[in-house]
């Protein structure tokens, strides 16, 4: 029995990864870069939420609706003035810009707030929990996998029902013949970094609820993220998700077998499939 | 009939390599032109620049008099010039239907071509419509690509290779579309490699050699001999 | 038409002296320098050497890791390990750490090298963390929180005694210059080897293949080998390098050990800074990252935002570094590289 209840608590706690990847996921499958930047930057997205849960008093998820449109200037204005510059076939200048910026959000963050764990105060949702048979849930977990859920839904329908979502393929594709078509890729990919950053704010909330945080903890949500999307298979939404829960239950197994390897088998696992599925478990054709 | 488009000794480069020495050529409203030159010549180059994608200086080519030689490719799509690009580059990961919405991009030109319009006028595209855009024949495919073209309503079409590759019969249906094009408002270039259907079609025809205007009339008017000259070059 | 490859230009020859003579100062610098100047030279050339890695497998290799620590790590527990389980005199640990970087750097190649660019990049600091994880599980050498080195293995690391008698100084300080000494002696070893890398024709090949892949592969170079040589040569460098910080040092831990500030994001700051893709880049860069160090180091998160800003703004606007716009201008390089094709004139 208690090897369901692991099972359990690792595919929810794969919601919260999965989240983390999402806006990954959508951000390479539109530009081919992987902002190093990522982790930290949802690390931001929760002391933003943080500071407006305290200043204005509002519940965190009130909170993350004033957030998510900030969050999405932030990512506009990051590729517009940076990022864009350094989109082209070399691979270096996205790795290295993103890196230094890595450096630079963690340690502003340790300026602004210090390096003291913080919280975003949930009130009774933080411990609330129901039954189902013989597995005990907790609600915040739940949640957050239903929300991981939705979130990929929504990517979904707008990736493949929008006319944004065509525009998202079609300068992913050909960039060049796509602004012959009148569509201005810098500005595509501002959209989309915008919305990957909705995407963090989101999940930025789902972390700074569920568990303490502090300015250095990006690096490790990162690396995560980038598992989930390996093991889901580049180009694929719901392959994240999926990705991101095998993440998960592989970290609460092994922390069921011995609490100091928790992240390290979530590590493991992922080289694992790494080495038998280079693609990952649902790669996108061709590419 | 007033002139529609112009270039101005138009000079273009990739990198060192000089594709464009000072091309001179002006479209009249109404009017289609063709390009014809041997392969090298600089064709693809010319309808590049002026849709765009190769940056100018602001005179070397104007539309209605206004300059856009330094406009990015979709400022020029919004200012209604689109290219049919050589190959194609039909979207991939679009369905065929998606191919020609994404062509109206900018919604802010309004015009005759709509998606209904445009099977209309290929009406085998509209039972495709749903397939992968890669899965239709060369022939369909190249519909594809004027459809996606016409969705943005554009005052100038260019039409860069469209015989290349297709069966004779394909290359007539293609070209059956071309009055339909005409009667809704577009003035057309078209650059072509194959002489006859280009001579057949247009109002006015350049020859192009590495980078320059060799010749300039119209059909009737030309000598064969003239055009084998401009076509091949005389040699020393 | 006869023909021959030309590299240097007039003046090497001098440029060559002069480092030479740059190099025997600095060796005979115990006899005249503060210790303190010793210990900040250590620091200088130790990081000059994991640039200089760090560029041979980026900036000519084309393959940007940010896992260099893992092999920094394995370099220092290689020396710690010898010492503590085997009794293994810590300057012939050194012959350790630049084994166990070998054998990570091949086992993890199986892993990371089925990763394209940034994949890539990441890949290489999941299995340095997994690394860190890993020997902070052995508790043999401290686990978690590490352990120091045996005071019998310090006093006895060869040459201690020779300094002692030839200098008089006492043994911590005797010490510090034969880690002195070996740290000059690999940053030395470590730019000969590839400047005389580069010269050769793997130089070129190299160099094709960052540039242009598949017509590098047309012409018959082996992508896949010679980028696997590059990553193993720069995890055995930054091995022995690990393992001579830390028997300087004394003291290891996993956090210090793998560090992905002080062995990764400092030495991509360099390269960055100085110029990446060049040798003499990475030299530049050091001098500016030491002294930023030293003037800034204090402020700790400021000191690190300006080098995450200086970073960015000189991979924007700068991409080849200082030492890219001095080369742009004059044309000077310290150590030529590139090919020039002499013509012999046709006799008419």
């Amino acid at each position: 029995m208690i090897w369901v209840d692991t099972l359990v608590q690792g595919i929810l706690l794969g919601g919260l990864y999965a989240l983390f990847a999402a806006g990954l996921s959508l951000v390479f499958g539109i530009m081919r870069v992987v902002n190093l930047a990522h982790g930290d930057l949802i690390v931001m997205a929760a002391y933003l939420i943080l500071v407006l849960v305290t200043a204005l008093n509002l519940s965190p998820f009130v909170a993350l609706l004033l957030a998510a449109p900030l969050m999405f200037g932030v990512g506009w204005l990051l590729q517009q003035m940076v990022l864009n510059r350094t989109v082209g076939a070399d691979v270096l200048p996205p790795l290295l810009v993103t890196f230094g910026l890595s450096v630079v959000i963690q340690n502003a963050l340790l300026e602004g707030f210090n390096a003291d764990s913080r919280r975003i105060p949930a009130g009774s949702l933080e411990i609330a929990s129901f039954s189902v048979g013989p597995v005990t849930i907790g609600v915040m977990p739940a949640l957050t996998f239903a929300t991981a859920i939705l979130v990929t839904l929504a990517l979904q329908l707008i990736f493949y029902r929008t006319a944004l979502g065509r525009a998202f393929r079609a300068t992913s594709d050909d960039p060049d013949t796509a602004s012959l078509m009148g569509i201005r890729p810098g500005n595509i990919f501002a959209v989309a970094t915008g919305l990957g950053m909705v995407v963090a704010a989101i999940a930025a909330l789902y972390l700074g609820m569920r568990a303490n945080f502090d300015p250095t903890i990006g690096p490790a949500r990162l690396i995560y993220a980038f598992e989930a999307v390996i093991i889901g298979g580049m180009g694929s939404l719901w392959g994240t998700l999926i990705g991101g829960i095998v993440i998960g239950v592989a970290q609460t197994m092994g922390a069921a077998i011995n609490p100091e390897w928790q992240i390290l088998s979530g590590h493991l696992a992922f080289l694992v499939i790494l080495l038998v599925r280079p693609r990952g478990l649902f790669p996108a054709g061709g590419r | 009939m007033s002139t529609l488009l112009e270039t101005s000794g138009l000079t273009a480069f990739y990198g060192d390599f000089q594709a464009l020495y000072g091309v001179d050529m002006t479209l009249a409203e109404g009017e289609t032109l063709a390009v014809i030159g041997a392969n090298g010549a600089g064709k693809s180059t010319l309808m590049r620049s002026i849709a765009g994608s190769v940056r100018q200086a602001p005179g070397m080519i104007r539309l209605n008099g206004a300059p856009i030689g330094h406009l990015s490719a979709d400022r020029v799509n919004g200012a209604g010039i689109t290219l049919v690009p050589e190959g194609r580059r039909l979207f991939p990961s679009l369905s065929v239907e998606e191919n020609l919405l994404i062509g109206g991009w900018r919604s802010d030109r309004a015009g005759p071509w709509t998606l209904e319009e445009v099977f209309g006028l290929f009406p085998v595209l509209k039972e495709r419509r749903a397939n992968p855009a890669l899965a239709l024949s060369g022939g369909q495919q190249q519909m594809v690509a004027i459809g996606r073209a016409l969705m943005s309503n554009p005052k100038v079409l260019l039409c860069d290779e469209i015989s290349l590759g297709l069966a004779p019969v394909v290359i007539r249906d293609i070209y059956a579309a071309v009055p339909s094009i005409l009667e809704r408002g577009a003035s057309l270039i078209i650059v072509e490699q194959n002489i006859e259907q280009a001579l057949g079609i247009a109002d006015r025809v350049y020859c192009l050699m590495e980078g320059r205007v060799t010749l300039e009339g119209r059909p009737g008017e030309i000598s064969r001999a003239a055009m084998h000259d401009a076509y091949f070059g005389v040699q020393a | 038409m006869r023909y021959r490859v030309q590299t240097g230009h007039g003046s090497s020859w001098v440029v060559a002296l002069v480092v030479l003579v740059i190099v025997i100062v600095f060796a005979a610098l115990p006899f005249f320098g503060s210790r303190s100047l010793m210990q900040d030279l250590f620091f200088v050339f130790t990081m000059l050497t994991l640039a200089q890695f760090w560029n041979l497998l980026a900036g000519y290799g084309g393959l940007v890791s940010v896992g260099q620590q893992m092999f920094v790590g394995a370099g220092a527990y290689g020396v710690f390990a010898a010492a503590i389980l085997w009794g293994i005199n810590p300057v012939a640990g050194l012959a350790v750490s630049a084994l166990a970087a070998l054998v990570l750097a091949l086992v993890s190649a199986v892993f990371v090298f089925r990763l394209n660019d940034a994949y890539f990049a990441i890949g290489t600091w999941v299995v340095a963390e997994v690394a860190r994880l890993s020997f902070a599980q052995w508790k043999a050498v401290g686990g978690g929180t590490g352990t120091s080195l045996p005071r019998e293995a310090r006093r006895n690391m060869w040459g201690t005694e020779w300094v002692e008698e030839v200098t008089g100084l006492r043994a911590a300080a005797a010490m510090d210059v034969v880690s002195y000494w070996l740290a000059l002696g690999l940053v030395v070893a470590t730019i000969g080897g590839i400047y005389w890398l580069m010269r050769r024709r793997t130089g070129l090949a190299l160099a094709a293949m960052r540039d242009n892949p598949q017509a590098a592969a047309s012409v018959g170079l082996d992508a896949r080998r010679i980028k696997l040589a590059v990553y193993v040569i720069s995890a055995v460098g930054a091995g022995i390098a690990g393992g001579l910080i830390f028997m300087q040092n004394g003291r290891v831990s996993p956090d210090s050990a793998f560090s992905v500030i002080d062995w990764t994001a400092y030495v991509i700051f360099i390269v960055v800074i100085g110029g990446i893709g060049t040798i003499e880049g990475p030299i530049i860069g050091v001098i500016i990252f030491f002294l930023l160090q030293s003037l800034l180091a204090d402020l700790g998160t400021w000191y690190l935002m300006v080098l995450g800003f200086l970073g960015i703004l000189v991979m924007l606007f700068a991409p080849r570094g200082l030492w890219g716009l001095i080369s742009g201008r004059t044309g000077f390089a310290l150590f030529p590289i590139q090919r020039r094709l002499k013509l012999k004139e046709r006799e008419d």
